[in-house]
């Protein structure tokens, strides 16, 4: 399942470490995040309940670039 | 001469946020976050600041002394200058700290903040020159500043191209209109869309009349007609009259969301040269970061131990800490992704959709364009041009073709249907057996009848006679026997022939012709339009058979791009590098297959879709190549102690702002 959300980041650096940040939480499967349209992807593997992967996937965003949002 | 150099600057930058902040910030489109305008009045009260103790001097602070204890006036002035660096670069000392805690050391914070604290306490230890890293992280953060403010209005500008997202639909209950959000409006609902409106949902028009104006999707600027019966797409603004609008899909399912969806999934599928800079920016800052570190303890070690010479520590880390602010990797990172936005959003203008970067790098090396014939390069209408050799009443032979290929859309049928002028009536026809790039075979009124190409004909064993003039020929057979054949014709679009020859001006070596269609027509209008190389009577399956001989023959980093119109070249279009989905307007199938999908008919935006992408990938190299050429030098100046930081500044946000603004320049493609 792919999901799309708002986010609100900075700089373009940032939003690449948010993007390995994101890949590394458990039950996704893929993300990409776009600086320019300041939205994140991601695919879920699907044997998670995608909002408490989002739940880590913000707090993983937010110790890498504390600056960011992620609209869930 | 330094000072005034520098507290010209500071005045300069004063009045600078003054306007920025004052003038056109308090203007509700100045585009500025809260942020920004915080940072704003951080980089005000930190300019002022620093121009003041610049107007102190030194000695100033030394009376200090007289009336407290000595060194008192040195370390008020310290004190004073600490205060204005934090004002200044208390977040980038925050980040950095942070940075570090999670392991995420080597970022342009942790730069930015080894830089100035280690310039501090150089000056600290020298009870001199303060100013330097102050207004290192002051013109740091001036120029983070103008880059988001440069990008963000950017960003917005792009997106209001591509605003065809419509806010509500207008649903008439009771006699009243109401506005409803468009996701709640079922298909098959009436809606209303008023002068200046955007059409919310595909559907067609039970009432009204009025010219609508496609440009956001197609980038064609003329007006078109829309009345009774007339299909309307979402996107499109109502320009003259009210128009009421049954629904035919879903707002999810209407070429507006599908669009939308598709641009703004585009930055999901990375170029190349997007992965590269990444990768690259993983590697290249900490190999900096033990670079400047050498260069603090190396030299002055090697100067103590093997020369005998004073160590100059000083001057050493001063080198290294010029050398950490002109490697910061921020011009690449921002200015590659921009390039390809824009280069994205201004195709998009021009009413062409590029579903990801990739596809954008993927264009630019298109040597080889493989076309379909119906549909992309000809009209795709086709008209009966003649019935010959009939062996009954030619409106009987018309009647019993029309009828056989009523359940086909193909628009060889769909011309019959036409020249037949009446409802097909379904129930008269049973058993249709289709075979595929040949003709059907159906029972009319119980007689079997069967039309199709000379194959078909071949196929059952009939003899058939062939046409003299050229065009699609569709011979009939009734009861097993040939009772003559239809002449269909084709007209070629009229900018077929310039498309090609633009295509050849646009660096692409071959063109290639991939049709269903006889070997005369196909060979006829290849030659008429300039067409290298022609491939008929090919079945589907052989499209895709022939894309990938192609494929194979391609030669280094030569791509081919498949042209199609999409009713029934998905296959091809998903094998080939690049799949272009002409006249795609309202055919979903298209927008899924295709990776290029050309809102409209016209051929000449494949060389234009070319061009685009030349451009994109030349701005994306020569900001590459600009960024590292200019941080080379001044890596290696600075490390020679040939320039001092502010060169530093000028090569870290001075090269990220050139960058942005050269990146800009990929959303100017009118006049390509």
């Amino acid at each position: 399942m792919k999901k799309t959300y708002q986010i609100d980041v900075d700089c373009a650096n940032c939003a690449n470490k948010m993007e390995a940040a994101v890949r590394k939480v458990a039950g996704v499967q893929a993300a990409a995040v776009s600086f320019m349209t300041q939205k994140l992807i991601v695919e879920f593997s699907g044997d998670r309940e995608p909002k408490a992967v989002m739940e880590e996937v913000r707090a993983a965003c937010k110790r890498v670039e504390p600056d960011c949002e992620i609209f869930l | 001469m330094q000072e005034l150099i520098v507290n010209g600057l500071l005045i300069a930058v004063i009045l600078t946020a003054v306007i920025l902040r004052f003038l056109i910030g308090t203007h509700a489109g100045s585009g500025m976050t809260r942020k920004q305008k915080t940072m704003l009045v951080r980089i005000l009260a930190a300019a002022a600041l620093l121009l003041g103790l610049q107007l102190l001097t030194a000695g100033t602070f030394d009376q200090i002394d007289r009336y407290l204890f000595p060194s008192a006036g040195r370390w008020a002035r310290f004190a004073l200058y600490l205060i204005d660096y934090l004002v200044i670069g208390y977040d980038i000392l925050r980040k950095a700290v942070r940075g570090i805690l999670n392991r995420q050391v080597f970022d342009e914070n942790f730069l930015m903040a080894v830089a100035t604290v280690g310039a501090l306490a150089l000056a600290i230890h020298e009870n001199g020159e303060y100013l330097e890293a102050i207004a290192v992280m002051l013109f740091y953060q001036i120029g983070e500043w103008f880059q988001g403010y440069a990008v963000g209005r950017s960003r917005r500008s792009i997106s209001d191209l591509m605003d065809i997202r419509p806010d509500y639909a207008n649903v008439e209950r009771d006699g009243r209109l109401e506005r409803v959000d468009p996701e709640e409006v079922e298909p098959g609902s009436v809606i209303v869309v008023q002068p200046g409106e955007k059409v919310p949902i595909d559907g067609t028009v039970e009432v009204g009349r009025s010219s609508l104006n496609a440009s956001a999707l197609t980038g064609e600027s003329l007006p078109r007609e829309a009345g009774v019966g007339d299909a309307v797409i979402s996107g499109c603004i109502n320009l003259t009259g009210v128009l009421k609008i049954r629904t035919t899909k879903a707002f999810g399912e209407s070429t507006a969301s599908k669009i939308l969806d598709l641009v703004e999934n585009a930055g999901a599928r990375k170029a190349r040269s997007e992965d590269f800079i990444s990768r690259f920016a993983r590697i290249y800052t900490p190999a900096v970061c033990c670079g400047a570190l050498a260069l603090a303890v190396l030299p002055p070690l090697v100067r103590m131990l093997a020369l005998g010479l004073p160590a100059g520590w000083g001057t050493w880390v001063y080198r290294a800490l010029t050398f950490l602010v002109i490697s910061c990797p921020c011009a690449l990172v921002i200015s590659i992704p921009l390039s390809f936005f824009a280069g994205i959003g201004g195709a998009s203008r021009a009413g062409i959709l590029v579903k990801g970067s990739n596809y954008l790098e993927i264009l630019a090396h298109t040597k080889t364009v493989a076309f379909d014939k119906t549909g992309t390069l000809t009209q795709g209408v086709f008209e009966v041009n003649g019935i010959h050799h009939s062996t009954m009443e030619e409106g009987q032979l018309l009647e019993y073709a029309a009828l056989a290929e009523s359940a086909s859309s193909h628009p060889i049928s769909r011309s019959l249907q036409r020249a037949y002028g009446k409802e097909p009536d379904r129930t008269r026809v049973s058993g249709i057996q289709e075979i595929g790039g040949s003709g059907v075979i159906a029972r009319v009124d119980g007689v079997e009848i069967a039309a199709g190409n000379d194959k078909l004909m071949r196929h059952l064993g009939i003899a058939y006679r062939d046409c003299h003039e050229t065009g699609t020929v569709i011979h009939m057979a009734v009861h097993g026997a040939y009772a003559g054949h239809i002449l269909v014709s084709d007209r070629v679009k009229p900018q077929a022939g310039a498309a090609i020859a633009a295509l050849k001006a646009a660096g692409v070596e071959q063109t290639v012709m991939l049709t269903g269609d006889a070997k005369k027509v196909a060979g006829q209008v290849a030659a008429s339009l300039g067409i290298d190389t022609v491939h008929s009577e090919l079945l589907p399956a052989d499209k895709v058979s022939r894309v990938e001989e192609l494929l194979k023959a391609e030669k280094g980093r030569a791509k081919l791009a498949f042209v199609g119109d999409g009713i029934n070249d998905a296959p091809v279009l998903s094998r080939a590098d690049t799949g272009i989905a002409m006249g795609a307007m309202g055919s979903d199938a298209a927008i899924e297959a295709a990776d290029v999908v050309l809102m409209d008919d016209d051929p000449m935006k494949i060389a234009k879709a070319i061009r685009i992408s030349r451009k994109c990938l030349r701005i994306v190299y020569q900001n590459i190549a600009m960024a590292l050429g200019i941080k080379l030098v001044c890596l290696i100046l600075g490390a020679a102690g040939i320039t001092g930081m502010y060169l530093a500044i000028f090569a870290d946000v001075g090269v990220m702002i050139l960058a942005v603004l050269n990146a800009i320049r990929c959303l100017f493609v009118k006049k390509l």
